[in-house]
């Protein structure tokens, strides 16, 4: 890895394990393999997209980021700063630098205080603000997410999932961050508001020069949204480089699929037009040896099923974990 | 009111002037406002709408399954020439599983945790078919292996908390097939799914069609699904029919302002990024707050005089409008942009 432009945040090899179930259940204690040597760099104003499938590892990796879990192995320096062994209480400091947006605005709001208490909580644990320099930010920070600041005195039972998730937003930018962890901030919306909230997200990026990690199963938001983007399967990253490239000349069979996957509202389309993926993702707690997609991999071949693919450069800002990546053009036939 | 211009010739559910509201301490509130359309014999048709826009609630209704003693239901609802808000409650059991089957989003919530797959694939069927537990048990078996189901007959045996989402999915739509329904509703089958899954699902869904010869109404508020497997559509807002026609003239031609905006808004997956998406300003209204006059109007670029009254659905060929632009014609919208929202232009 090129390590001459600064990284807002670097992540090497980091592995991720959940132990499930109990010694006293049947099936015993098992080991959920979440990430397995992942390694991403972040760079300044730059969007990451994260994409992939329900239990691919994109949200436990967006957590392990900003060390709101611990991680087994590996290393993570935020800003050039070693993170991965900071207590929590070290970490508080950074804490104001580093943000997530939630996927569910209906249940990362507490109902029983007004938006105003919400949003104003980060500014009050953090900052020795005034209470009047309080209220200014938070004038400010209503007038950036676009919402009336009459709204400050309401409850979020009041407020659709649209504003649910700006007041979320205005909540996670309250204390200036560099870096925002956004997990499927936009899966639970109405498709017309999920435009809304998709231009807000740029338009804050430009605004406050924000960074991006952006976490989210639909290929088309992803596509609109980042710059770079990295596409995980059963705990590790497959293929990562610049969106345009990456989402117009897969290179990994696996990103290939899913991209054929992506309904699209075409006048003439037809699932028979697709290349269908068969089967579904095996279990992380026992995931296939070699290649881990080799098991539903339309190219497999026998070397994949023995050993494993490194993420290797394959042209100027992709890599891809892959023995036989595809040739640009070789999915052609969609779209 | 004759027949929609779009519907094929021969009808299996006609649905007349539906109305559905429920009395509360606020008074009357309308969830679905005098609807009416067809699903023809083998068709596919979507229904695609947001929330509150009243989609699954019409469903409902179809299969008599609101039960809410508080809910008002006017207008018919006429199967194969009977009307199934008339029959009595045993008439309408007996043709619900057998005729009319339903899917819903979340598999885990229609199926009993307490029986297995099987158990439950095989009390469906015998409760409409004269068939011993053995003879039920192997339809059973053979019905989830029809719907790719690995080791079928293992699969049976599971419980479905046991299975995937995908599965549990196949398992239910097996389920909803046993007794070879003319009719299958799918409430946003696919929602919860990952995309290679529901491309899956979505196959199974149109070989149904193909193979059994269903017709098939499918709701979800997805276009990326609607483009993918229906044969007409029919855009739902705030409890009343915006527009309706055939798939590829609605896709290729929106004429309603929120059809427009709502497939302007999905990022496209080619060619060039929009710098900012189109978005429709403020979300769709709760069924206690829609506004008088056309539903769209408060969010909508095109605003214009009319807009205070009901728009009726306007025909022109196959394709109707429920709104005033498109009373002569269907509109034009880059005109339209130009004299009415010059700030909209992109």
């Amino acid at each position: 890895m090129s390590g001459t432009r600064p990284t807002m945040l670097h992540a090497a090899s980091v592995t991720k394990r959940f132990r499930v179930g109990s010694r006293f259940r049947t099936g015993g204690v098992q080991i959920v393999h979440a990430l397995t040597d992942v390694s991403l760099d972040v760079f300044p104003g730059e969007t990451v997209g994260l994409v992939g499938e329900s239990g691919c590892g994109k949200s436990t990796l967006g957590r392990c980021l900003l060390r709101l879990y611990s991680i087994d192995d590996g290393r993570i320096a935020f800003q050039g700063k070693d993170i991965t062994n900071l207590s929590q209480r070290e970490l508080r400091p950074l804490r104001a630098e580093m943000q997530m947006v939630f996927q569910d605005p209906y249940s990362s709001l507490n109902p029983r205080r007004r938006v105003g208490d919400l949003i104003a909580e980060p500014l009050r644990v953090h900052g020795k603000r005034s209470e009047a320099d309080v209220q200014n930010r938070l004038r400010e920070l209503m007038e950036l997410v676009n919402l009336s600041p009459d709204f400050l005195q309401r409850f979020p039972h009041e407020f659709s999932g649209g504003q649910r998730q700006r007041i979320g937003i205005a909540r996670a930018i309250a204390m200036s961050p560099r870096l925002v962890v956004a997990d499927e901030p936009v899966s639970a919306l109405d498709v017309s508001v999920q435009a809304q909230i998709v231009n807000l997200f740029m338009d804050l990026q430009q605004k406050l020069g924000l960074t991006y990690v952006f976490i989210a199963h639909d290929l088309s938001v992803v596509r609109q949204i980042a710059t770079r983007t990295a596409v995980m399967y059963l705990g590790g990253i497959v293929e990562i480089g610049d969106t345009d490239t990456v989402l117009h000349s897969p290179a990994h069979p696996y990103t290939a699929a899913l991209i054929s996957a992506v309904p699209e509202p075409d006048p003439h389309g037809n699932i028979r037009a697709r290349t269908i993926l068969r089967g579904e993702p095996p279990s992380p707690t026992n995931p296939p040896s070699g290649c881990r997609f080799h098991t539903r991999c339309p190219i497999a071949q026998e070397r994949c099923g023995v050993e494993v693919p490194v993420l290797r450069p394959l042209d100027p800002g992709r890599r891809v974990a892959c023995h036989f990546p595809l040739q640009s053009g070789e999915v052609a036939g969609h779209g | 009111m004759p027949a929609e211009p779009s519907a094929p010739a021969e009808t299996l559910l006609d649905v007349r002037n539906l109305s559905v509201s429920f009395r509360s301490e606020k008074g009357v509130i309308r969830i679905i406002e005098d609807i009416s359309f067809s699903v023809g014999a083998r068709e596919i048709l979507s229904i695609v709408g947001e929330s509150g826009s009243g989609k699954s609630i019409t469903s409902l209704a179809v299969m008599r399954l609101i039960t809410d003693p508080n809910a008002i239901i006017e207008g018919s609802i006429i199967y194969k020439g009977r009307d199934l808000l008339k029959l009595d409650p045993r008439e309408m059991r007996d043709l619900r599983g057998r005729d009319i089957a339903m899917i819903f989003q979340d598999p885990m919530t229609a199926m009993t945790p307490v029986y297995t797959i099987g158990w439950q694939i095989e009390e469906q069927i015998r409760a409409h078919q004269k068939l011993s537990r053995r003879a039920a048990r192997a339809r059973a078996v053979e019905l989830l292996g029809e719907m790719g189901i690995p080791a079928p007959a293992r699969a049976a045996t599971r419980y479905p908390h046991q299975l995937s989402g995908g599965m549990r999915q196949r398992a239910m739509i097996a389920m909803a097939l046993s007794c070879n329904p003319s009719l299958l509703i799918a409430d946003e089958p696919t929602t919860a799914l990952d995309v290679t899954v529901q491309a899956q699902i979505l196959e199974l869904i149109q070989r149904l069609r193909r193979d059994f010869g269903s017709s098939v109404i499918l709701i979800t508020h997805d276009m990326g699904v609607v483009g993918t497997i229906s044969d007409r559509v029919m855009v739902m807002y705030a409890g009343t029919v915006v527009e309706r026609g055939p798939k590829p003239m609605v896709l290729a031609q929106p004429s309603h302002p929120y059809t427009l905006g709502l497939l302007r808004s999905i990022p496209p997956m080619h060619g060039e990024r929009p710098f900012r998406l189109p978005s429709i300003p403020g979300s769709p209204p709760a069924p206690t707050a829609r506004p008088a006059g056309c539903p769209f109007q408060p969010r909508c670029d095109f605003r214009f005089e009319p807009c205070g009254n009901r728009p009726p659905l306007f025909r022109h060929g196959a394709q109707e409008v429920a709104c005033f632009l498109a009373a002569d014609h269907l509109p034009d919208w880059d005109h339209e942009r130009a004299i009415r929202a010059p700030g909209a232009a992109a």
